[in-house]
């Protein structure tokens, strides 16, 4: 090679390596006119395509409820399947705009990760599933037992901490991947498996024997899951923020996917604001003023999604708990607009 | 040879010189590589601040509060450091690629041989594993084995117990545990006695051999004096080797050695799927060795198991050895598949668990990849400077 190309060469090289994160995620998303968003792909209830590559869940709502609020259609979303190991980097190298994927906030992954915590979509917590013939009443007794876990997790670390905490012994089995994890299981190498509740209603049911297992009562650790952005990008950070907000103040204000065009005439000045009949909040976002009627047209309020993915209407048949509105005993709240 | 053309050559501008020009041109590279490797080092350290990641090795130092399933140092996870954690796992992946390359050079040489068996059955059956483990993904064959292994075995309430306190289920082996006690050390040091009698035996009667054709059998002798003087010294100190032995407790069984079900996967994995590749290359070293070889051999009296032994092999290994040492590598970086079915290896531990929890992408995937590069560096200097000792001396 004649050393002029390589110079050229070399100088295009150093082009492309500088030429990364320059617009904002917005604008970026904006041109490209598709939402990359990291989900699960192996969580029923929560994240995962079926036979025909349609994706489903909670999490994977959120996307379409962006994409919703950004594009006015709900489709145009790529799911990348992410492992609990992959997820960081991906979102951190900018492979995806925004990470569903249940994902606990913890203070180091707001700092160490350089992310941020968009909001708590679901208030879980860690519990353990075991056989029934074990005839357990308590995960105190589970002093000595196996327990087969998935890597990568804060799992493994709350684990660890219970046993301490409880003076008890702990053999652990980890695998990278939930599957794996869940076929030693399944296959008696471990007394339980534990992993965030939510999660062990949804693998209980991929089980060979789903009714010879239960959850047991205890729930270890908080797991405030939410959805994350990369840090430095504030006006991303508020469009993925408020998009959960809206779909919990949709749901307080009795909006919901059938009757969203006739709320839009609603004399309530809360739905007035959210809706978008009055005053420019969405456009405030770099957003559209109807954005909050395109969300919960597509995905509907949060508690139609919760229903829909994860609750009574979905084969988990998990119950609001913790996720039911403030108004009604849980801690799902939203700050107005206005 | 004189040169002719020097008195005529006109002068050489040093641009046109192609000595000048090839250092010109190799400055020129290294400038260029050089800069490449500064744009995207600081390129990094550059998106790393402004993303607020952390960097450096402080995490070294902090606990790191998980459990690992086998320790072959001391490893807790309320004392021990995620450095700690780096040399378990480096251990672990050692014992793995360890005992993996015994087990498939053995079987490897084993199939290899019995590809060029006479015997028609022998050779087909061969013939038929390595084609139908070679063209299996590892990954699929490590899943099988573990699913295998897992689903045969008993489970922790059916445990099989075996004689002298031994116990197999789908958790694993149990063996009794030695506990060297105080006296202990008179029966190593009786073994070492044994030991060096033993050697002394043997070469004194090859050397006998040597002399007048005729090998004394010292065969029983060895055997007796590595059996028996330990097992006197153990006597005489008064039987002071304990045995732990393994207990069943409500979830598992406590105590002794525990051998992992993922281990020996593992290793079933390993070892079968590279032996496929290790015999092919043991047959062809064996077919390198011409034939008049053997013929001479036969010739001068020689057994077909002597000639083998001592006339064709010595001569395959020349041509055996280069691709073994690939095979070697490649064991050794394939046992990171172990995150698949749960082993705790260098890569599920360090690259998995240590990388998620610090979020030191940078630093641990750097760290592993040294780790790595020095094993199979380690691993391949052996083997050349093997290699270099049974090549063909030329005169």
């Amino acid at each position: 090679m004649k050393p002029i190309f390589t110079v050229l060469g070399a100088a295009a090289l150093a082009g492309l390596f500088s030429a990364a994160s320059a617009a904002g995620t917005l604008e970026t998303v904006k041109s490209r006119s598709i939402l990359n968003c990291g989900a699960n792909g192996q969580l029923p209830g929560f994240g995962l395509p079926d036979a025909q590559g349609k994706w489903t869940g909670f999490d994977v709502d959120y996307c379409r409820a962006i994409a919703a609020a950004l594009f006015n259609d709900s489709t145009k979303v790529k799911f990348v399947a992410l492992t609990a190991k992959d997820r960081f980097t991906a979102l951190q190298s900018g492979d995806v705009d925004v990470l569903v994927r249940n994902t606990t906030w913890t203070s180091s992954r707001d700092t160490q990760l350089g992310l941020s915590a968009a909001g708590v979509n679901y208030y879980d917590g860690q519990g353990f599933l075991t056989r029934k013939s074990l005839k357990l009443n308590s995960a105190l007794e589970l002093n000595d037992a196996a327990i087969c876990v998935q890597q990568g997790t804060t799992t493994e670390l709350n684990l660890t901490d219970y046993f301490r905490a409880h003076r008890m012994r702990l053999k652990t089995v980890t695998f990278a991947a939930l599957d794996e994890a869940l076929s030693a299981y399944d296959s008696g190498r471990c007394d339980a498996f534990t992993s965030d509740a939510s999660q062990l209603y949804s693998v209980r049911l991929k089980l060979s024997k789903a009714d010879d297992h239960m959850v047991l009562p205890e729930i270890i650790s908080k797991e405030p899951l939410s959805p994350f952005v990369r840090h430095g990008d504030d006006q991303w950070y508020d469009i993925v923020k408020w998009v959960h907000f809206a779909l919990v103040n949709a749901e307080e204000y009795g909006i919901t996917k059938a009757n969203v065009d006739e709320q839009t005439k609603s004399p309530n000045p809360e739905i007035k604001r959210l809706l978008g009949s009055e005053g420019n909040f969405g456009e405030q976002f770099g957003l559209t003023k109807d954005w909050v009627v395109r969300i919960v047209k597509h995905v509907g309020n949060y508690g139609e999604v919760f229903e829909r993915n994860v609750g009574q209407n979905s084969p988990l048949k998990i119950t609001r708990g913790l996720n039911a509105l403030w108004t009604k005993g849980g801690l799902q709240y939203a700050p107005p607009i206005r | 040879m004189k040169r002719v053309s020097e008195p005529a050559s006109p002068r050489v501008s040093p641009l046109y010189n192609p000595k000048y020009r090839s250092i010109a041109y190799q400055l020129a590279l290294s400038a260029l590589v050089v800069l490449l490797a500064y744009e995207v080092v600081s390129n990094a350290i550059e998106n790393l601040a402004r993303a607020k990641i952390a960097t450096g090795f402080g995490f070294w130092n902090v606990t790191a509060g998980f459990d690992i399933s086998q320790t072959l140092i001391e490893y807790s996870a309320q004392g021990s450091t995620y450095g700690r954690a780096f040399w378990v796992g480096l251990l672990n992946t050692l014992l793995v690629a360890g005992i993996g390359i015994a087990l498939a050079t053995l079987l490897g040489f084993v199939v290899g041989v019995a590809q060029l068996s006479r015997n028609w059955i022998i050779s087909r059956l061969a013939g038929g594993y390595i084609e139908i483990i070679r063209n299996i993904p590892l990954l699929l064959q490590l899943l099988f084995w573990y699913n295998a292994v897992l689903k045969t075995l008993p489970e922790m309430h059916h445990s099989l117990m075996l004689r002298g306190g031994i116990y197999l289920n789908n958790r694993g082996l149990f063996l009794p545990k030695p506990i060297f006690e105080a006296g202990s050390g008179f029966v190593f040091e009786a073994l070492i006695a044994a030991l060096i009698a033993a050697i002394a035996l043997y070469i004194f009667s090859v050397r006998r051999q040597k002399k007048n054709g005729k090998r004394p059998p010292m065969m029983a002798a060895i055997f007796a004096l590595l059996m028996g003087f330990p097992v006197l010294a153990f006597l005489v100190a008064g039987m002071s080797i304990g045995f732990e032995f393994p207990e069943s407790g409500r979830f598992n069984i406590h105590g002794g050695i525990e051998i992992l079900p993922e281990l020996v996967a593992l290793l079933f994995g390993l070892s079968i799927y590279t032996a496929a590749f290790i015999a092919e290359a043991v047959r062809a070293g064996i077919n390198a060795v011409l034939k008049g070889q053997t013929e001479a051999a036969y010739a001068l009296g020689l057994r077909p198991g002597a000639t083998l032994r001592l006339i064709v092999i010595p001569q395959a290994m020349r041509v055996i050895v280069p691709p073994l040492t690939n095979q070697y590598l490649n064991l050794t970086k394939n046992s990171s598949l172990a995150v698949a079915i749960g082993y705790p290896d260098f890569v599920q531990i360090f690259t998995g668990t240590v990388l998620n929890q610090t979020g030191q992408a940078i630093e641990v995937v750097a760290l592993t990849m040294a780790v790595y590069l020095t094993i199979s560096l380690v691993t391949s200097s052996l083997l050349n400077w093997y290699n270099a000792r049974i090549a063909l001396v030329e005169r």
